[in-house]
Order: C-alpha cells, then structure tokens, then sequence
C-alpha cells in the first residue's frame, strides 16, 4: 500500500482493505502469531490485578492533570525550553509543520535527514514534504527503515514492520541495499541495517525525532527507544529537530516514572527500554558533541479539536503504546494498512477524527464490536468504546446544540439510518404496539428473509420463535 | 472489574423483576423461561413487567443517542418495588447498569431513578452465584463444555467469573478453555452487519477454537453471542450448537429435584 | 495571529470542568516502592536485571578495576579504548594499549570515531535496581557519544549509588533542579525486535555493555 499525500479513508476501501486482508492467510497468521507474543509479554509484566489498577489511575491522573494545565504548561516548556538554548516552533496544521522543519533544513544545506521515530512526522508525511523539497529523509529505526525501503508505511505505531516476514525482508534488502546478500539470519539483517545506517548518521546534517514526554518544569525532551537510533539522530547531526503532539507535556520530572514504567511494560512487555533520553539543550560552551541547535515543533492537528470537548479530551491523554491494538480483535484480524491512517487499531479509530475530519473517517469508529478489550489495557485508561460511541453519533448528526461542530459533523448523516432508528424507537417505547409486532414476528415467522444483509454472508438465517417471551410468560400468569 | 469483590451483594431476596432483553424475548425466549425457572426453583417469586421491550444498547451503540434515551426512558419506571433486577444477558445488563446513569445524566431527577435502577441491576449468573448463593445438583451425563466468556459481559459485568462459579458446581461438567477465550466472538451488534467479513472471521476464529477443545457443547449468558456463533455453525453444516447458561444449567439440574 | 496564540486560544476557549489536584507522585512510591531494599539486595536486583538485559557485571574493586579492564579490553580483542580525562591517570598508569582520549570537537573525528574506536570506558551517576539500569549523565569530560557510538561500552558504576528505582534516583540526586543537556538511561547494549518480532543485539548502539561494579573487597564474592 503507497503512502498517499492526503489521508482520506472512504468507508468503501476500508471495507475493501479489510476483506482482502481477512481473506490473507498469512498476513493472519503473522499478526496474530505477533499479538499473541506481545499480549503475552505484557501480561508477565502485570501479575497483580490491583497493583496494575493503582499504577494505571496515577497515570490517569498525571495525564488528566497535564491536560487541565496544558495551556499554562505548553507556555512554561517553551520557556523553559528557550532557556535552555533550545528554539521552540509551533504549527496547527501538517503543512505549516513542514514548512518549519524544511526552513530549518534549507538553513543548514541539508542534503540528508536522518529520522528516528516519530509518529508524527508520519501524521504530518514529512518524508513526502522533504522530497517534494528536494531533500532526502532517511527513517532510521528498523522498523521503519525496512518499510520505508518498500515503499510502504508502518502497519503498528511501536512495531511497523511487523506485517513482514524475515523472508521478506531477506528479499528486500538483496534487492535494494547495495551488495548486501541474500540471508534470512535475523543477526545479520540487523547487521545489514546497522552498517547501512551508521554511514547515514555520520554523514547526515540534520536528525529528526519525536518526543515521548516534555517536562516543562526542566525544558526536558524525553525519548523512549531500544535501538540506539533515536540517541543517533538526536546527537550525531549538527542539528536535532523535535517534533511532537501538543499533548505530550507533563509539568513535573517526578511525573515521567509512572508513565514510562507502564507505557514499557504495556507496549513490548518491557520493563524499560533500553535507552531513556533526557534532552534539555544543545551542545553547550565547552562540550564536545551533541546538536549545536535543538528545535521542538509543537504540532496541534486536530488536537485542540479534541480538547474542547470534554469527553473527547482524554483521547490526548494517550502516551502511544500501542496496547489498544496488540489488543484489538479488529486490528489482529485486518492489520495495520487497512486502516489508511497514521494511527490504526482503536487508538486511531478515536484520534483520527481529529486530525483528518469526520468526512474523511466516520467509518473508522464503526470498525469495532465495541468488546472493550482497548480500555480494559490502556495505561492512562481512555474509555475508547464509549469514545467511538460518541464518534458514531457525531458522524450521523448535527452538532448538539451548545457543541462546536466536528469537522466533518454529520458527514455520515443518513436519512434511511434516521427513519431507521426512529422506527425502532418508536416500536420500542410502544409497549402495545412493541407486543403485537412480536405476535406477528412470531406467527408469521415462515415469511423471514432468508438473506439478511451481512449477517447471512457467513451465517443461517435469524428466524423468530413461534413465541415471545411475553406471550409465554402472559400464559404462565393466567394458569 | 465488576462483581469480583467490588459489589456489595444483599440476602437473597423473596422477589425479582425479570428482564427478557429484546433477542430473548423474539429469538429464544427459552432461554428466558429457563432463567425464570431457576430463580422460582429458589423460591423467588418472578415479576415480568409486561411492558418492557429492549435495553437501549443497539441504537447506543450505533450512535443514536435521542432514540437510545427514548427507549431507555421507557423502561426506567417498570421496576417501581425496590427488588433486584435480573437481566439474562451480560451486554443488556451493562447497558443499565453502566451506560443508564451517563445516559440521564443530564437530567437530575432522571439520573437518580437511573442510577437507583442501576444499583439493583444484576446479570443472571451473578445474581445465581453472588445472591441466590444457588447450590446446583448436576443430574446430567459427564460432558465436556466451552464457556464463551463474551466480552461485554465480562468487561462490565464480571460474567465470566460467575458463569464459571456456577458450571464448577457440576461434577459431571468439565469446562475445557478454549484459545483465546476472552477474545470477542465479532458480534458487536450493528458490527456484524456493518463489517461483516471481520465479524465472520472473529466468528470463524471462534468457532474453530471451540471446536479445538473437543467439546460437546458451548454456553454462553449472552444471547447475541451465541446467535452468531450458533448461524455461523449452522451455515458450515456443523452439528455442535451453543446454549445459552440458563437453559444449560435447567436441563442437567432439571425439575424439582435440582434444588438441594 | 501567530500560529502559536491560534493554539493557545483553543486551548484557553475550552471548557474547563472540574480541575484535578496535582497527583501525589511521592505518596504513591512511598507506598508501593521497593524502598525497603538494603546495599547487598540492590546490587544482587541489579546484577540480575543487567544481566537480563544482556549486559555483563564485572565486580570490582577502587584498586583493581584498571588492572581488570585491562584484562578484559585484552580478551575482547580491544584494539582502541575511549576515554575521558577523569580516568586518564589509572587508565595510563595500567599499561593498556591503544587509549585513546575524546580530548577534542567531536567535528573533526566523526570518521575515526565510527570506524576505529573498538570501546569505551565512561563513568556512572548511578543506577536503578528494579530495571538493571545506568544512569549516565554525559558531560564535557566524558561526550554524549561514548556510550554510543564505540561497539563495546564499559562503566564504571559505583555500588553505593545504586536506587531503588527511577523516582528515588531521580528525587535523591535532584535532577529536577540541575539537568544537564543529555541525561540518559541505559540498560544493556542495543536491540531490536523489529524483524518478525526476534531478539537482535547491537542494533545502532554498542553490541556489549560491561559494567565495572565498584564493590568493597567483601563483597567481590
């Protein structure tokens, strides 16, 4: 699947994207042979019940009181920030976004970017800005690496490659890293990756990054990676450019420990990650390596959207671990491509919306049976079913009133599905009307359609019983 | 999670309300009659307000909230004495128990009939096990029995739990676990009609784990769960059936004799 | 207006709701942590977590931790050792061979240090026992890319600075009033699980971690 310049998501190649990827065998088994293991290791990591319940409302709460404070604490990072020599931008849209990291490229000549990774850089398709730009832009973790070289986008936030098999990959880079060989050895494909990608980080002029959580209290940036490719593009370059959500501040250092303890242990079943990196400033007098300038972009995208309303606010409580979709009986069947945002799985069925417009996604939050499997793991708990409850009824209604419309309100408005549920309701607030349908339901039931819509695509037929539980428990009170 | 401890259970009460839920009531309501039936055997008087219809969940959860709260409403005020409520559906029992008082929260005086409606709300297995404190006498043949945990009954209902309590009260009985067991069955409602080849291929994968642990038969306390297991068996001309807990736990405690 | 008071605006414009009280970060290690830990049930946590993370606990001592690098920079078939001033005189009085001092920019040397520089030796702030974790604060003396860039790293981590966990590391030293431009956590050497969700070391950073456990004689074991 290319990459394509806008996201739009029509509810037709959603549908499309999902069946051809449940009728793949393979891409089937990779992502639920994967699920398994990472639903696995998150569990070992959370043997006590209530200990997980204590850790996760902490959580909540540091990110609850984030948000309440976002404005004054988006103000006290930047100052803190700028303090600390580092420049601080801010963006609303994607391409106001791009045009900031391009400027500052333009700047230092930069020829090549190395990219760490960063979700949104892909929300914002920087690569695609870069290159329109005439600058390159290299993804660096492997992940990314290995799908970039192909030409396609990540398939999961924490593991993007993961729809691909070793076979695969053993493929891709005989064909398109020069003189690499064939071998299937996990060794030394990383092998490959790492000496390719050295030469890269040595040479680059500037290295992107995102960001996991900005304490505004120290000006800090804190990364959060196992590869050693984040350190890379945020040391090596002359230049390290910073790019994150403007939910992702927290006001204390003392508020990190909580968050990147269950965002590890809930994303890979990691009880940290190899390297956590603190970054409050550039190179300063006297030091002998690191950026000599450090940029933040603060992206909003939709999500101030998001933050007016209160209950769709806690979808930024979200510190992307990816445990919604391990999860997610959906995801684990279609994979991440089917989607065609940056974000899938449950976590991108609710922030989607915002970034993109109802008009472009209302199908996304209809792609769940609401079991509830998202928030029952979710670390900060965003209760998702109820947020694609709410997302549903946007798409097929005009604003409430005293509520700023969405955008792409009522995009999925339909007149059918409004008389549809209308007549439902009123049979169903009929008590006497609601009996005699279910007489005539049952006494009539020969004439049931044998075709019901998607329901007989893999099913018989639902057939009434030749009698209500009302009618048997009216006859059970004459006896 | 609910009902593993959190709940304050009262003394096994003299009557109940009964809820039929909507797919009970028009597609199985033997399933219903067997729950009344369970409940009288333990000396509970058993009161069918005639005038309910359906919980609200499927306009809820397809985003109709105006409807939702309409129909809702007109169940509010069916359950006027303060006697439990006993709903033999975990999804159906969810719906009152947690979305009811959200529902109506706008409305002061609604939100408190609500949540004191919501308060007395219990799914059927956990009333059995939690309230009635129900002794089981198993008169059947030794089976071999998957329990689908349904995930809305589980998540918000704490189901599983108390289904399992109850099937280990049958020596006859052996529960095999099935992969993936808490996993959902790809029902979700208007789910399985809006995105029917996912939900075929959760039903599928379902079916496939059931059928793995050799299994005679499955149970489930939620009825839109085993319609979709159950027609998805049918279409593939396969011969294992589901029942629903209630008329699963009636037919090997069977009659006047099943009571201790 | 500035896309930055665009923002700022929306966020201010939302409806507030109830304010949440600042959570009570301290109470809560206090009553979960594993403060109860004493020295020798922190350094054995640690050993054992480091070790799970597929780096190496050499025990050591003040006296004899140059004289041990050197054996294991030989074993390793070390041919060139980075180093910052602060440990120049016992890393020179030890007789090893192919020292090399990050005694400049790092602009000039970007090559060498790629290609030629086999290890390095860099100091500790410290380290977490639950995680098996580093704390390295990299500095002047000792540049961010020491523990980075050369394929083996060796530090030198002091037992009496070993914490609980993160909060208490990070409360008993103060970072919050002194943080420095790069602040790092460490534990074990590069990996990636990217392809088909196996365990590969040595992924961008150092394939081997070997931490120089600076112990008191008895408890060299």
């Amino acid at each position: 699947m290319n990459a394509q310049h806008l996201q739009f998501v029509p509810a037709s190649e959603f549908r499309q994207r999902a069946a051809a990827a449940v009728a793949d065998e393979h891409l089937r088994r990779s992502f639920r042979g994967a699920m398994d293991f990472l639903i696995g290791k998150r569990a070992a990591q959370f043997p006590d019940a209530s200990a997980l319940e204590r850790q996760r409302a902490l959580a909540e709460h540091i990110r609850k009181y984030s948000l309440a404070r976002l404005p004054e604490l988006l103000e006290q990072l930047e100052r803190k920030l700028t303090e600390n020599g580092v420049q601080v931008h801010w963006a609303e849209s994607p391409e106001q976004a791009n045009a900031i990291i391009i400027d500052i490229a333009r700047r230092h000549g930069t020829k090549l970017m190395v990219k760490g990774k960063s979700m949104v850089s892909e929300e914002i398709e920087l690569n695609h800005a870069m290159a329109d730009a005439g600058m390159e832009a290299l993804e660096s973790d492997m992940g990314e690496y290995i799908v970039q070289l192909d030409g396609e986008k990540p398939s999961h936030i924490i593991m993007p490659a993961i729809h691909k098999t070793k076979e695969e990959i053993a493929r891709l880079f005989a064909a398109k890293v020069p003189g690499a060989s064939y071998t299937d050895s996990v060794d030394e494909l990383i092998g490959i990756g790492r000496a390719v990608l050295r030469e890269k980080f040595r040479t680059a002029e500037i290295g992107l990054s995102g960001v996991n959580f900005a304490v505004a209290e120290t000006g800090t940036l804190c990364l959060v990676e196992n590869e050693g490719n984040g350190r890379m593009c945020t040391t090596v370059p002359d230049v390290h450019v910073a790019i994150t959500g403007i939910e992702k501040v927290v006001e204390k250092l003392e508020h990190v420990p909580p968050l990147f303890g269950l965002l590890t242990r809930s994303a890979t079943g990691q009880a940290i990650t190899t390297y956590f990196n603190m970054i409050s400033g550039p190179r300063k007098p006297g030091e002998k390596d690191g950026p000599r300038e450090v940029h933040l972009v603060l992206v909003d995208n939709g999500r101030t959207q998001a933050y007016a309303d209160e209950q769709l606010r806690s979808t930024l409580q979200c510190i992307r671990c990816g445990a919604c979709m391990n999860h997610c009986p959906v995801y684990t069947r279609i994979g991440g491509h089917a989607y065609g945002t940056t974000y899938p799985g449950p976590i991108g069925e609710i922030i989607s919306p915002h970034m993109l417009g109802l008009a472009a996604t209302h199908v996304l939050p209809t792609a769940s049976s609401l079991c509830g499997a998202c928030g029952e793991v979710c670390p900060v708990r965003i209760p998702i079913p109820d947020l694609l409850i709410r997302l549903r009824a946007e798409a097929q209604h005009d604003a409430r009133p005293g509520h700023a419309p969405l955008l792409g309100q009522g995009a999925a408005k339909s007149r059918l599905a409004d008389a549809v549920w209308s007549g439902w309701a009123a049979l169903y607030t009929r008590p006497a009307l609601y009996r005699a349908f279910g007489w005539l339901a049952t006494r009539f039931r020969a004439l049931t359609p044998p075709m019901q819509s998607g329901w007989t695509v893999s099913r018989t037929p639902l057939k009434p019983a030749s009698r209500t539980l009302h009618d048997e428990m009216a006859a059970r009170n004459k006896r | 999670m609910e009902g593993c401890g959190n709940r304050k259970y009262p003394e096994k009460p003299a009557s109940v309300y009964f809820f039929g839920t909507c797919l009970i009531d028009l597609f199985c309501p033997e399933a219903g009659l067997d729950a009344v039936r369970l409940l009288e055997r333990e000396g509970i008087e058993v009161h069918f307000p005639p005038d309910q219809t359906c919980c609200g969940q499927p306009a809820h959860s397809s985003g109709f909230p105006a409807q939702t709260r309409a129909v809702a409403l007109a169940q509010l005020r069916l359950f006027p004495e303060p006697w439990p409520v006993i709903v033999p559906s975990g999804s159906c029992a969810g719906m009152m128990r947690h979305h009811y008082p959200k529902i109506f929260a706008d409305d002061p005086r609604l939100l408190v009939e609500a949540t004191a409606l919501a308060e007395r709300v219990y799914e059927l297995s956990e009333f059995l096990s939690q309230v009635v404190r129900i002794r089981l006498i198993d008169h059947g043949e030794p089976t071999r029995v998957a329990l689908h945990t349904s995930c809305a009954a589980r998540r918000e209902m704490g189901t599983h739990v108390h289904a399992r309590t109850l099937l280990d009260q049958l020596p006859g009985v052996e529960v095999a676990v099935h992969a993936h067991e808490s996993e959902c069955c790809g029902f979700g409602g208007t789910f399985s009609l809006k995105h029917p080849p996912i939900s075929s291929a959760m039903a599928g994968d379902k079916v496939d784990a059931i059928k793995e642990t050799g299994a005679q038969t499955f149970v489930s306390a939620d009825c839109g769960c085993l319609f979709n297991l159950n027609h998805t068996l049918r279409k593939r001309e396969d011969r294992l059936q589901g029942q629903h807990l209630a008329t699963f736990l009636w037919q090997r405690t069977g009659s006047e004799g099943g009571r201790q | 207006m500035s896309a930055r008071e665009n923002i700022l605006q929306r966020l201010r414009a939302a409806p507030q709701g109830t304010q949440p009280l600042a959570p009570d970060v301290p109470g809560f290690y206090a009553a979960t942590g594993n403060g109860s830990a004493d020295r020798a049930a922190r350094i054995e946590r640690f050993c054992e977590k480091m070790t799970f993370w597929h780096g190496e606990v050499v025990r050591v001592t003040r006296g004899n931790w140059p004289q041990k690098l050197h054996e294991l920079v030989a074993a390793k078939g070390v041919r060139s050792l980075l180093y910052g001033e602060r440990h120049a005189a016992e890393l020179l009085a030890s007789g090893m061979s192919g020292l090399r001092p990050y005694d400049r920019p790092i602009d000039g040397w970007k090559k060498e240090l790629f290609e030629k520089i086999d290890a390095s030796l860099t100091s500790t702030r410290g380290a977490i026992a639950e995680t098996g974790t580093l704390i390295v604060w990299p500095d002047a003396d000792e540049p961010r890319l020491m523990s980075l860039v050369p394929p083996i790293h060796f530090a030198l981590l002091d037992a009496d600075q070993i914490y609980d966990d993160l909060f208490q590391a990070m409360t008993a030293q103060g970072w919050s009033a002194s943080m420095p431009t790069n602040a790092l956590l460490v534990s074990g050497p590069s990996k990636t699980a990217d392809i088909q969700v196996t365990l590969a070391y040595g992924a961008h950073g150092p394939k081997e971690l070997i931490v120089l456990l600076l112990v008191n004689e008895e408890e060299l074991k």
